[in-house]
């Protein structure tokens, strides 16, 4: 009866995490991977679509219209391009998923084998750019969100509204001209690596790319990481925090930080995310060797299997990224 | 020397309008004040400031608050942090928000006291126990998120008690409660404070609350005091006539009264006045009223008051004294009901939320349904309007039955059957005029457009007392209880044969409350059928006719207002009613039972 | 249910005013302000150049002077008329884009919001599909097939932007829906057309605006982003993304003819992110809306 509520009926009728709480968590994951390979079954057939079953010649595309009759059969039975949709769907797929992306059109080698020292290359520029920009984007949003409206965080707020709305590549050529060429010419301007090299071992090659990279990511993260810190601040436990008359380095750190770090480190996946998108233009404007730079090369050359496996690869790590932030972000508010 | 000395405390506002005007008060230890007041009257300001805090954008500006003989406003940040620690506590309105989630509740209790968590455990579980908590170490470990509603008040008590502090603030802790639960933990309050020899000041908007826990009583309106003394004092003779007016909007579950409401709106928080800050919805207003702003006088009976007619006010209130006010009664048996609902079950999924509902509505009647939070009364009210349809059972509607889904219902069902929403501030667009609201039915059942529209528009305001020079305001230019008016003029334009009422008055302030409910009233004498769903039993009492007790998805009892409400046979509905907390009436001669 | 207290915020204003005060800030009038003048900048620029954008005139990074202020690009041509002539197919292509982009995602979004259930699943996983390819990835898969004709980029930058604004457009109605309004609205038995037009849409108003303001960044940024690297406007038409990477390689010789073009695209997206940042900091601070 309610009127009667003891002590012990009220601790009961808390809610505590139950079994069934944990039993949903296998099928919430299996759900997840289900619309997960659903969503991915559908970015192959729009990048086939894309590629082989446009309308049009798509060998004449590849080889350009002066291409003779002979040369445009034989590429049509290379590609398997005469037979029916469906079957050309199915082998693409099913030699896609064994690992084999067919042979560069332009080199005549596997697909796998030319992109594997690029796809290294990619990953290690974006792994050390992530491993810069979040402590970075955790300081700086702290320390935005601490000054609030004083000066400090008026020139933050000024100067990330510039870079967040500048693309990339007038950010790069401006670093470029800055560091590279004009001003003071103390990098090299292009961040070319030997093939064969780790990129590593060219240290300066690396730096204005990974600074482009760095500075877009941490004004994008070091937003949220501010706006959400910011919340916690006027939340009401931190006034309660305050009013208890405790120190502001134990509501800061201890009260603050971990609420505040929870709604971050989705957004910090996402950027990952985006990381891969916009490595295109900054490796295309360095020229650095990794598939953002191999997809433009191909798309210049019509190289069909090289654009299909670069397409498809980048989706599928976005994708990724996007799943991982989906699933942390329910896994914060779950708790 | 008094425990706590407030004086001349005063809040402003960034761009200088005062919130908070020269409030002066004392507390001996052991005394429990209680501070009460309608929204934007600056009472939860002055909750914070005497921690010294404010919040962004307000600035404590001047005056004193001397706690334990510190004067915590004239303190350096440093001090003021350790004077707030070892004086104060502070219990939130909301535990819910006040507590850290990602925080042990062991932790978050022993955090804010001197010494080491070790030392202060013992004294922690000693609280614990007191509070009526459990204080084992498995308890501690405990996330806030972990417990119910009641238990993180608790818990936020105990933090505030543990440290011994001098002085102890509350801020409305028990608006979110059940009134059970608040009955429980008002009286903790007071044992607490009166044990520990605590002086602690009581925020709530809730009249019958402070009357429970204050020794003292001080109304605020407008950022000032108008009126402090005893409870008895300001309670039962009361000087000034804000706290007069405040008093006669309060509704009783012991006696059917006439509400009255206070005329007019209050004020913004901020608003700057010539004289009184009362003067423009006073009854007793006199020019020199409006000229300056009259003091805090000394009261025949030992309180003050603000009004510089207090003596000719005291004489006269007597006249405002009220007749009880009998229920409609003797309703043609036999007649066909409005509405009849037989074995009602609704679900959310797996959860089955009510239980086998049955009840009539007769034409012209009022009928309550009373229940505390998750009763299952708004599901009720959802699935007869058909927005929640996961249920079964059988209405019929005028002889006719009723389709349970929502598409299936004719137009012209739609018509008969109006819903007005608990919240005010969401029930009409923000970007339709008033008229447009009112008028948007019209065009949609009657076809009505132009000038025929706004007559029919016109008239439905004018039932509501809404002015047709309000018409072309949006809904962000009125205050609540005018919304409400809104929401139901544009039911009373549809001409329905029944008006659902959903917790209407439960978001507005209790003078407000009063005009509405009245207004309800009304409506009904002018025969329309009503089903009003509340928490408030004294609401109940004011307008209904028949009510059903709804406790944990079943009816446990329903009949006549005056007979459940006099005689309850169910123990809920007994233990409800006992825990429903009264504002003693001055004149005992009226509480005599009707019939 | 727990008893609300009353309050005065969750109101909302009405829609004159939020032009209004959206333009009461100093940092939204400057934006616009920035975006207007570069729009004129684009449409009349081509008529105030004085060379064709595409002769060749001069030695391949000629210094200026000569009749030519800022010198010649790579090829020998006239980098102020190409500057004069490069904007107007961002803009037309960046506002067509956005407009695009911005009515189709936003009718996901409030129809997916409005209809529920297995509508709203189903929108909701084509909205996701979407998300998969970043808008350039798709800009150059199709791209790379079709040719880069402008119309298509049009419609992919469009389709790039429609799952985001989708997305937001829902998360902004869904509460609406559940406001009293709404659901009055349902019970008397408005039709759906009336309910999503008259009471939702002018709801979410307030997010509209600021998305408008970013998204028309992002397209300018995607379509400026896919010439430069030689997807979107092709030679020899001047175009300022195509004009940074005609002339990188000259950068050392001739640096003005790549940091004016690209200074052009950052001027135009600034002004849209000010617009947009503007606006959520107002609309955030009447309506108690985070920024």
């Amino acid at each position: 009866m309610a009127i009667e509520t003891t002590t012990d009926n009220a601790v009961k009728a808390a809610p505590t995490p139950g079994p069934s709480q944990r039993s949903a968590l296998p099928w919430l994951i299996a759900r997840r991977a289900l619309t997960g390979l659903v969503t991915l079954w559908c970015v192959s057939v729009i990048v086939f679509v894309a590629t082989q079953a446009m309308p049009g010649d798509v060998a004449h595309i590849i080889l350009g219209p002066s291409a003779s009759a002979e040369q445009v059969a034989q590429l049509n039975q290379n590609l398997g391009l005469d037979q029916p949709l469906l079957s050309q769907y199915w082998n693409w797929l099913s030699s896609v998923l064994t690992g084999d992306m067919g042979d560069s059109l332009v080199s005549g080698q596997p697909v796998s084998e030319l992109l594997a020292e690029r796809i290294f290359n990619s990953a290690t520029l974006t792994a050390i750019a992530m491993v810069l920009i979040l402590p970075l984007s955790l300081l700086v949003g702290l320390l935005a969100a601490v000054f609030r409206d004083r000066l400090l965080d008026r020139s933050y707020l000024g100067t990330s509204l510039i870079v967040t709305a500048t693309p990339d590549f007038v950010i790069g050529s401006l670093v470029i001209a800055l560091f590279g060429t004009v001003v003071f010419k103390v990098l090299p301007p292009v961040s070319l690596i030997p093939p064969g090299d780790v990129p590593w071992e060219h240290p300066r090659q690396l730096v204005m790319p990974l600074a482009v990279m760095v500075l877009v990511g941490v004004t994008y993260l070091s937003r949220l990481v501010r706006v959400s810190f910011i919340d916690v601040l006027e939340s009401e436990y931190v006034q309660l925090a305050i009013i208890k008359g405790l120190p502001m380095r134990r509501i800061l750190f201890r009260h603050a930080l971990p609420n505040a770090l929870a709604p971050s480190i989705p957004a910090a996946s996402i950027m990952a995310a985006f990381t891969i998108a916009g490595s295109v233009v900054i490796e295309y404007l360095f020229a650095y060797p990794g598939i953002g730079s191999a997809l433009v090369d191909a798309v210049a050359g019509h190289d069909l299997p090289m654009i299909q496996a670069i397409i498809m690869l980048m989706a599928v790590a976005f994708f990724c990224f996007n799943q991982l932030a989906d699933v942390l972000g329910t896994l914060n508010k779950s708790r | 020397m008094k425990a706590v000395e407030v004086t001349g405390l005063t809040v402003a506002l960034d761009d200088g309008s005062v919130i908070v005007d020269d409030v002066s008060f004392g507390l001996e230890s052991g005394q429990v004040m209680g501070l009460v007041g309608e929204s934007g009257s600056g009472k939860s300001t002055v909750a914070l400031a005497l921690l010294g805090f404010a919040k962004r954008g307000a600035n404590i500006t001047g005056g004193k608050v001397v706690v334990g003989g510190v004067d915590l406003l004239a303190l350096a940040p440093n001090d003021l942090r350790e004077a707030r620690k070892k004086l104060i506590g502070f219990v939130p309105q909301d535990p819910a928000t006040a507590l850290n989630p990602a925080m042990r509740i062991g932790t978050q209790l022993t955090e804010g006291m001197l010494g080491t968590k070790k030392d202060n455990l013992p004294r922690i579980r000693e609280v614990l126990e007191t509070v009526g908590l459990p204080s084992d170490d498995a308890f501690l470990r405990r996330h806030p998120q972990e417990l119910s509603g009641g238990q993180q008040q608790r818990v936020a008590i105990a933090m505030a008690v543990a440290k011994g502090p001098e002085l102890i603030v509350f801020d409305e802790p028990t608006t979110g409660l059940d009134v059970s639960t608040q009955a429980r933990v008002l009286e903790m309050v007071a044992r607490l404070c009166a044990d520990n020899g605590m002086a602690a000041v009581f925020v709530s908007h809730d009249l019958a609350v402070v009357g429970t826990v204050g020794d003292l009583v001080t109304v605020m309106y407008a950022g000032q005091i108008l009126e402090t003394g005893s409870r008895e004092e300001v309670l039962l003779s009361a000087a000034h006539p804000y706290s007069i007016a405040l008093l006669e909007s309060v509704p009783s579950t012991r006696q059917r009264l006439p509400l009255v409401s206070i005329p007019g709106r209050a004020p913004a928080p901020g608003a700057e006045f010539e004289g009184c800050v009362f003067a423009d919805r006073c009854a007793f207003v006199e020019d020199r009223c409006r000229e300056s702003a009259p003091a805090l006088v000394a009261t025949s009976t030992g309180g003050a008051a603000r009004c510089v007619r207090v003596d000719h006010v005291r004489r006269n209130q007597t006249m405002l004294v009220k007749e009880p006010l009998h229920s409609a009664e003797g309703r043609a048996e036999g007649d066909a009901s409005v509405l009849s609902v037989r074995n009602l079950d609704a679900s959310y999924g797996r959860t089955q939320v009510l239980y086998d509902m049955s009840f009539d509505v007769a034409p012209g009647e009022c009928l309550a349904v009373v229940g505390e939070s998750g009763s299952g009364k708004t599901t009720m009210s959802r699935c007869l309007i058909g927005l929640h349809e996961d249920h079964s059972g059988t209405f019929v509607m005028d002889g006719k039955p009723l389709p349970p889904r929502l598409r299936d219902r004719s137009k012209e069902v739609k018509q008969r059957m109006q819903y007005v929403f608990q919240n005010p501030y969401g029930s009409l667009n923000p970007r339709e005029t008033v008229a447009t609201a009112v008028m948007v039915p019209l065009k949609h059942f009657y076809g009505d457009r132009g000038k025929a529209a706004r007559a029919k528009a016109q008239e439905a305001l004018e039932r509501v007392e809404i002015p047709w020079r309000l018409a072309d305001r949006y809904p962000a230019e009125l205050s609540g209880g005018q919304r409400q008016r809104v929401a139901i003029a544009r039911a009373l334009a549809c001409d329905p044969s029944l008006l659902i009422c959903d917790e209407v008055t439960s978001g507005l302030d209790v003078s407000v409350q009063a005009s509405v409910v009245e207004l309800l009233r009304t409506l009904q004498d002018d025969g329309l059928s009503m089903i009003f769903i509340t928490h408030n039993l004294a609401v109940v009492r004011s307008i209904g006719d028949r009510v059903v007790v709804l406790s944990q998805g079943r009816v446990v009892e329903s009949g006549a207002v005056e007979s459940v409400l006099i005689d309850p046979q169910h123990p809920y509905t007994r233990g409800l009613l006992a825990d429903t907390l009264e504002v003693d009436r001055p004149d005992p001669e009226t509480s005599d039972l009707p019939g | 249910m727990i008893r609300t207290r009353p309050r005065e915020q969750g109101a909302q204003a009405p829609p004159s005013n939020l032009t209004r005060r959206v333009l009461t800030s100093r940092q939204t009038r400057l934006g616009l302000i920035m975006l207007l003048g570069m729009i004129l900048f684009t449409i009349v620029g081509p008529f105030l150049a004085p060379h064709s954008p595409t002769a060749v005139i001069a030695k391949p990074y000629a210094s200026p002077g000569d009749g030519l202020l800022l010198g010649a690009d790579s090829l020998g041509r006239d980098i102020v008329s190409r500057i004069l002539s490069g904007g107007v197919n961002l803009t037309w292509m960046g506002i067509a884009a956005t407009a695009g982009g911005v009515t189709l995602g936003t009718t996901i979004g409030l129809v997916a919001a409005f209809a529920g259930g297995i509508v709203d699943t189903l929108l909701m996983r084509v909205v996701d599909v979407l998300l998969t390819f970043p808008t350039i990835i798709m800009a150059i898969l199709f791209v790379s097939m079709v040719g880069p004709s402008r119309i298509l980029l049009v419609i992919l930058v469009a389709i790039g932007l429609t799952p985001g604004m989708a997305r937001v457009m829902r998360g902004a109605a869904r509460p609406v829906m559940r406001r009293e309004h709404v659901m009055w609205a349902r019970t008397i038995g408005l039709p759906s057309r009336h309910i999503l037009m008259r009471e939702v849409l002018p709801s979410v108003t307030s997010p509209l605006m600021v998305e408008i303001g970013l998204r028309l960044m992002w397209s300018v940024v995607g379509l400026a982003s896919l010439s430069f690297l030689g997807f979107g406007v092709q030679p020899p038409a001047a175009d300022w993304g195509l004009m940074v990477s005609e002339n990188k390689d000259g950068l050392a010789i001739q640096p003005l003819a790549v940091i004016i073009p690209a200074a052009c695209v950052a001027l135009f997206t600034i002004g849209g992110n000010l617009f947009a940042e503007g606006a959520a900091r107002v609309i955030g601070r009447t309506e108690g809306a985070r920024s």
